[in-house]
């Protein structure tokens, strides 16, 4: 419409286009395994900036490990990778089996996302906080928190460290670099900025990871988050996690009018990188570069970690109202398969040693979870007693919570 | 004994606190440099250096989220939000982490920290710098809410949430930050150096959180206030003839009901003024907590008198205060009921 040759004014509302394809999203800025070049750790930002529309990526389809980016970790650290991610893939399995036998109220799962947090656990050193979201279980595997306090956790039963206070996979666990995972989005991503800044303020060697998926990254918090850490040049690493799906919401949504969220660094002066998500020798070998550039206070760096959500958000959710096929497939491969395939390359894999690991994780999680679920769960009142909830709202309990809890049986 | 304005004994709390644990740190907008607008923090950077007490950027999200993600690392952050009225959008941070950090984590991370803002009315401030937004913070369970009437007491407050290890919520009534303001707008100011609390005793001392202060001893009816209210209580009690017995409550959670249900088991009638509005206020929560402890002493039905419900208004604002006219006939009411 037209009214005296002036056009009127229109709003660009995102295609509501339910079946739109990932892997076509991801070949927009996809790039050639070993093409990326690998900056020293102060290079400066303008001339990095085309990462941000780039992929670094180290695997490629013949399982050699190419290019400036392939990080230096040999066998035993790769076959390492392996096991924690198919353990977080196992546990993920036998917890949404829980859920279907009814043990457990609620889970996510983070089916296809397992290389980013169990690499980039490794990548970084014990002292150091990682500041999550609900889908970085990697994180506590690949750091050796023990299995049985997460699924105690998840069952909300008298041995769960966080005493039933949460829905299941909220974990928290300071000594294990895990900060408590909120269940409002984007919070800790500025929290993560004042535990950096913190340990800069007190002249300490750790670092802080703030994580994000990239729907979150629409908050306020986001964007406070990279203004201090940018302002006060915090030791922070900043991921986001674009698993292309919020709920039931396309990236497009959050990502607005840019072209990747990688693109959000670009205006903090805050270096940038797209990397493949699904690529376990990339997400380590970016992971340890954004570190060294935090330890030797040369700032905030942000990656984008390109993936899929191959499952469903969470239990409660069914994602055949709102997607396609998409999930049939991982665009990037499977990173589990890809790390396999690329130990087999190298001569230090094979399929039957792969079959006796998978045996050997999935008798472990059964022993586990056996273990666990004598502990008893919520859902039978094996949950101590109902006065603890009174407990740690404040460091000692005032006079009109001491009379509530009176009030209290059991 | 030095004779300190509400402004000195809050710069004074900080400075003994900062002198005495190193893992105090303050910050805030124009807090650094300038000292804030209105100098609570003056000479804090130049003395203890920019690591201790630094400016941030206008975002309270960020704030607050950066103090809560500092105090889990084990500093003890006082920040400052320049108004009361600009602390909405730390909300989020404020009462689904700061507040909850230590239970939903079962003690794993906790979040010792203060968050002072100027709060109330009086100045001509209009709606953006006048609110008393006390009630969305008792509201909240795991935070302290903390509101001193003069400098005596603010320096104690002060010290006390800075050393407390949960998140305290610090409203500094701006209109007694430089004298005893009693609702007479139109009377010459009366400095805190003409006033016995404006005694701030050097150094360290403390007053616990969740202890009331009887302000004035009566025999006749309690009023039960906080903040400018309470030298506006006084002035009506003198000018309309009522032997009120005022109580400061200077902390509203943890809030002192001894001292509450003692005074109005004495004198059976109480009144509960506040500056903020009225419907869902502190005062419906503190009538309702009397009501349900002494209702056989009660001689006459508990009376509010707060601000209205509306926002707060700039040309009307001496219609909107609750001055010494409006809770001295409340007072009358209460006493002829």
């Amino acid at each position: 419409m037209e009214s005296d040759g002036e056009p009127t004014l229109r709003l660009r509302i995102p295609e509501p286009n339910r079946n739109f394809d990932p892997a076509e999203r991801v070949r927009r800025h996809l790039s050639p395994p070993g093409s990326m070049p690998k900056p020293k750790l102060d290079e400066k930002v303008e001339r990095l900036a085309m990462m941000r529309k780039q992929l670094v990526r180290v695997l490629d389809d013949d399982g050699r490990a190419v290019g400036p980016w392939c990080p230096d970790l040999g066998v035993e650290r790769l076959q390492r990778g392996l096991r924690d991610m198919m353990t977080v893939r196992t546990f993920d399995a036998r917890m949404l089996r829980a859920h279907r036998q009814g043990k457990i109220s609620f889970y996510m799962q983070c089916l296809g996302e397992e290389a980013i947090a169990c690499a980039q656990q490794r990548a970084l050193r014990p002292g150091d906080m990682h500041f999550p979201t609900y889908r970085q279980q990697g994180l506590l595997v690949a750091g050796e928190y023990p299995l049985i306090d997460m699924m105690n956790q998840i069952l909300s039963n008298d041995h769960d460290p966080i005493k039933g206070r949460q829905l299941p996979v909220l974990y928290s666990s300071k000594a294990h670099g895990f900060f408590s995972i909120s269940g409002n989005l984007a919070t800790q991503y500025v929290h993560a900025v004042g535990w950096a800044m913190a340990s800069a303020l007190r002249e300490g060697t750790a670092i802080a990871s703030a994580w994000i998926g990239e729907g979150a990254s629409s908050e306020s918090d986001f964007h406070a988050a990279l203004v201090f850490a940018s302002t006060y040049q915090a030791p922070v690493i900043f991921n986001i996690v674009n698993n292309h799906w919020a709920i039931s919401t396309p990236e497009d949504f959050a990502r607005g009018a840019s072209a990747t969220f990688a693109d959000r660094g670009y205006g903090f002066s805050i270096p940038a990188l797209r990397v493949d998500g699904n690529d376990y020798l990339a997400v380590h070998a970016v992971s340890q570069w954004a570190a060294e550039r935090a330890r030797t206070n040369l700032g905030p760096t942000l990656i984008e970690w390109v993936t899929l959500r191959v499952g469903a958000h969470s239990t409660s959710d069914d994602p055949s109202g709102y997607r396609g096929d998409d999930a049939k497939h991982f665009p990037l491969g499977d990173p589990i398969e890809r790390l396999a395939h690329h130990l087999r390359t190298i001569g230090a894999w094979d399929d039957q040693r792969h079959a006796a690991l998978q045996a050997e994780i999935d008798e472990l999680i059964e022993t586990t979870f056996r273990e666990a679920d004598a502990h008893g769960e919520a859902k039978n009142g094996s949950t101590g007693s109902p006065k603890s909830m009174f407990d740690d709202v404040y460091a000692t309990l005032p006079r009109h919570l001491l009379e509530q809890r009176d009030q209290v049986e059991g | 004994m030095p004779s300190m304005t509400m402004v000195e004994a809050i710069r004074d709390a900080h400075v003994v606190s900062m002198e005495r644990d190193d893992r105090v740190v303050v910050f805030g907008e124009d807090v650094g440099h300038f000292g804030g607008v209105f100098r609570c923090t003056q000479g804090l950077q130049q003395r203890f250096g920019a690591t201790r007490c630094f400016d941030t950027p206008i975002s309270e999200v960020g704030i607050v989220g950066i103090a809560v993600g500092m105090a889990a690392y084990g500093l003890r952050p006082c920040v400052e939000i320049q108004f009361a009225d600009y602390v909405y959008p730390a909300y989020d941070q404020i009462v689904s982490e700061a507040a909850r950090l230590r239970h939903r984590s079962a003690g794993d991370f906790t979040a010792p920290l203060v968050i002072r803002m100027p709060t109330g009315g009086g100045i001509f401030g209009g709606q953006t710098h006048s609110q008393s937004p006390e009630a969305l913070f008792t509201h909240v369970a795991g935070l302290k809410t903390v509101v001193p009437s003069n400098p005596y007491d603010a320096k104690g407050l002060l010290i006390a949430a800075i050393e407390d290890e949960d998140p305290i919520i610090f409203l500094e009534p701006k209109r007694v930050y430089n004298g005893p303001f009693d609702g007479h707008h139109d009377r010459p100011i009366v400095p805190w150096s003409k006033h016995p609390l404006g005694e701030v005793p050097e150094g360290h001392y403390r007053i616990e959180l969740g202890t009331a202060r009887v302000h004035r001893e009566g025999s006749e009816l309690t009023v039960l206030t906080y903040g400018t209210c309470v030298h506006v209580a006084q002035a009506a009690s003198e000018e309309y003839g009522v032997d009120a017995e005022i109580i400061d409550l200077r902390t509203l959670v943890p809030l002192d009901i001894d001292t509450i249900v003692e005074s109005v088991r004495k004198t059976g009638r109480c009144l509960v003024l506040h500056e903020a509005t009225l419907t869902s206020g502190f005062g419906a929560e503190l009538a309702a907590s009397v009501q349900e402890r002494v209702f056989h002493h009660l001689e006459a039905p508990i009376r509010r008198v707060c601000g209205w419900d509306t926002p707060y208004p700039h040309a009307h604002e001496w219609s909107y205060f609750p001055g010494p006219d409006r809770v001295g006939r409340a007072m009358q009411e209460v006493m002829s009921a």
